[in-house]
């Protein structure tokens, strides 16, 4: 075996004195971390193979259970990182580029943190939600540039096919084969009650959730899995998704043996075959390009149905944004470089893109100058963790909200970041029949319901408290917001004063 | 009546029902000293194998074999839910054989049989089983 160069990230601390030897944790642990020790009758733990999930200390009815990180030690500076060391000695063993899972996780600024919200006092009044009536609702999709009348002074309808939401937050895009059918069923199930969209991702929509249609969005990537008439048809918009936060430039790889059963009938591709989906799209190499997918994809569902543009946050976003507006796109969706995913390159993870707050101030402003931005709706996603997120993005200018990891929290994820072992011992990130079914979407829906609910309550707080009583009073409001610690450039880029201003 | 009814679809096979019945009457109140180094003899127990499990229970038949073998008039039935009363149970166990779901058992002691009652006669109040069941996959319902 050679000399093993890794000591375990986390260990499990078991307290002797609660454990009953239940043997709950053995059984719920899919790393196999867990197991009796007939001769010495205690439960006993293998360190080196536990990821963090928690699933055994939640699981645990006396708590005898805790993962806490090992403080074994390289002798690191900060140049010389134990990430760093231990991804050099990964490298020399394998020769493979490295995969890492969910967003990018280095120090870089999270400047919704740097951002603080205004409040009413004396000279205007602040508003109670409870008492008064607030409006979330938004509309998504390109607005008209003015009001027509008809020869006999009545309005013509111009308006064309819109998004409705109920409250300014959607799912973003997660397909089916990286998420389990479960958290399918979740997601599209709380996404219809609470009036609002989920989002396929690129691998084609399972026949049982057609029937979720009017509360979905339909994804067509590059590699165009699961696209079919039925299915365009089916979803209340369509995405085109250009590219994806956590790994903007690269393409999408489900290995062979994930693609089995109804995720192949799904994909439209054969058992046990790789689902490549290309880094660009192949008949997409300009903005005239795009133009024409935009519009193949209008003429296909008679013009009924919004088209969204979904683009990673990078450089020069705002030009590219400008061109995705022109190219016929109602919606552009924006994914910033904290998106998550089930697996990107490391490097590319923790080295590409820009964050969504930057990129999200650059896109508005941009298509303001140009006087394009009612042609169409910014929707933004790429870490939005909490009310306040979604509060102060639709102030720098968003119209709603895309949110998946904090959506997999919800049902139950702990962020260990393993997705791509296919080992998910929440049942999410997985397609182990014995695992899937450790999610029960009754409950998934309801932590999801729960968890927009009360999101949506603290955003008509937090309006209330700035007097401003609907969403629509307060897109692109970036005199409510103030930086702090910002520097000049920061601050002209979000186009918003620091505190004390 | 309100009555525990097991899905098999959502049941991952873990066990904590078993546990949590053995904790809710062991009449102690912290799991840790009720069941630290014992062995526990819970009335309600999972079946299954590696692909599909269920947790298994008294059913509270309408008309249960057990109540009618019964010598001593220890089994009754009362609003529905099928109680055993220990004194009078001499531990014959005709009710364990006749039991068509294994739903009896003999107690701790050996000496009289064990049965589910819904946690009504412990200090639980309701079924242990279902509130400790991390999946939906017991729940105490009114079905038709």
């Amino acid at each position: 075996m050679g000399i093993d160069l890794f000591y375990p990230e986390y260990e499990i601390v078991r307290d002797q004195n609660r454990c009953i030897a239940c043997r709950v944790c053995e059984r719920q642990c899919a790393n196999e971390v867990h197991h009796y020790d007939n001769d010495l009758n205690l439960m006993v733990s293998d360190t080196s193979k536990c990821v963090a999930c928690h699933r055994c200390v939640s699981l645990c009815p006396t708590r005898a259970l805790k993962v806490v990180k090992s403080d074994n030690t390289f002798r690191e500076n900060k140049n010389w990182t134990h990430d760093k060391i231990t991804e050099i000695f990964k490298q020399a063993q394998t020769g493979g580029v490295l995969l890492a899972s969910m967003g990018n996780p280095q120090d870089f600024p999270i400047y919704w943190d740097k951002i603080l919200i205004n409040a009413s006092q004396v000279t205007n009044p602040s508003i109670d939600p409870l008492r008064e009536p607030m409006e979330t609702k938004v509309f998504l999709g390109k607005k008209p540039d003015k009001v027509e009348r008809d020869e006999n002074g009545q309005l013509v309808d111009n308006l064309p096919p819109q998004l409705e939401l109920s409250i300014p937050i959607m799912f973003s895009a997660m397909s089916y084969g990286s998420i389990s059918y479960n958290a399918h069923e979740s997601l599209a199930r709380a996404a219809t009650a609470l009036g609002t969209y989920y989002n396929t991702g690129e691998g084609g929509l399972h026949e049982d959730f057609y029937k979720y249609g009017p509360n979905t969005i339909v994804q067509v990537a590059s590699g165009r899995f699961g696209v079919y008439k039925d299915y365009l048809e089916t979803g209340a918009a369509i995405e085109i998704k250009m590219g994806q936060g956590a790994k903007p430039g690269i393409g999408g790889h489900l290995p062979g043996e994930k693609i089995v059963g109804d995720i192949s009938k799904t994909r439209m591709i054969p058992e046990g075959t790789d689902a490549i989906s290309p880094a660009p799209h192949h008949d997409i190499y300009s903005i005239e390009d795009l133009h024409q997918l935009v519009h193949s994809l209008k003429e296909a569902t008679e013009y009924k149905k919004p088209v969204i543009v979904k683009i990673a946050a990078v450089h020069n976003v705002a030009a590219i944004a400008s061109g995705v507006a022109r190219s016929g796109a109602d919606i552009i969706a924006i994914d910033g470089f904290r998106g998550g995913t089930g697996a990107a390159p490391t490097r590319t993870r923790d080295n590409v893109g820009i964050p969504i707050e930057l990129a999200l101030a650059a896109v508005d402003k941009r298509l303001r100058d140009e006087g394009i931005r009612n042609h169409v709706s910014i929707v933004v996603g790429g870490s939005i963790r909490c009310s306040s997120d979604v509060v102060k993005a639709i102030a720098l200018g968003a119209d709603a909200v895309y949110i998946a990891t904090s959506a997999l929290v919800a049902l139950g994820c702990h962020l260990c970041r393993t997705c791509g072992t296919g080992k998910c011992n929440w049942g999410i990130a997985t397609q182990k029949p014995e695992l899937v079914k450790r999610l029960n979407p009754d409950i998934g829906c309801e932590h999801l319901v729960n968890l927009l609910t009360a999101w949506n309550r603290e955003i008509k707080e937090i309006m209330g408290g700035m007097g401003i009583n609907s969403i629509e009073a307060l897109k692109g409001n970036r005199l409510m917001l103030r930086g702090i610690g910002l520097n000049e450039k920061e601050l002209e880029i979000l186009g918003i004063k620091h505190a004390g201003e | 009546m309100k009555r525990v009814f097991v899905n098999e679809k959502w049941c991952l096979g873990c066990h904590l029902c078993e546990y949590n019945c053995a904790f809710a009457n062991s009449g102690v109140d912290d799991m840790v000293k009720a069941l630290k180094g014992k062995q526990i003899n819970p009335r309600i127990q999972v079946e299954g194998d590696n692909n599909i499990n269920f947790a298994v229970s008294c059913r509270h038949c309408a008309e249960p074999l057990c109540v009618k073998g019964c010598i001593t008039g220890a089994l009754s039935v009362k609003d529905g839910v099928i109680n055993l009363d220990s004194e009078k149970c001499v531990g014959c166990f005709t009710c364990v054989v006749s039991c068509p779901y294994g739903a009896i058992m003999p107690g701790d002691n050996g000496k009289v049989a064990q049965k589910c009652e819904l946690c009504l006669n412990n200090s639980c109040g309701e079924p242990a089983c279902v509130t400790g069941c991390p999946n939906n996959a017991i729940v105490y319902e009114e079905r038709g």
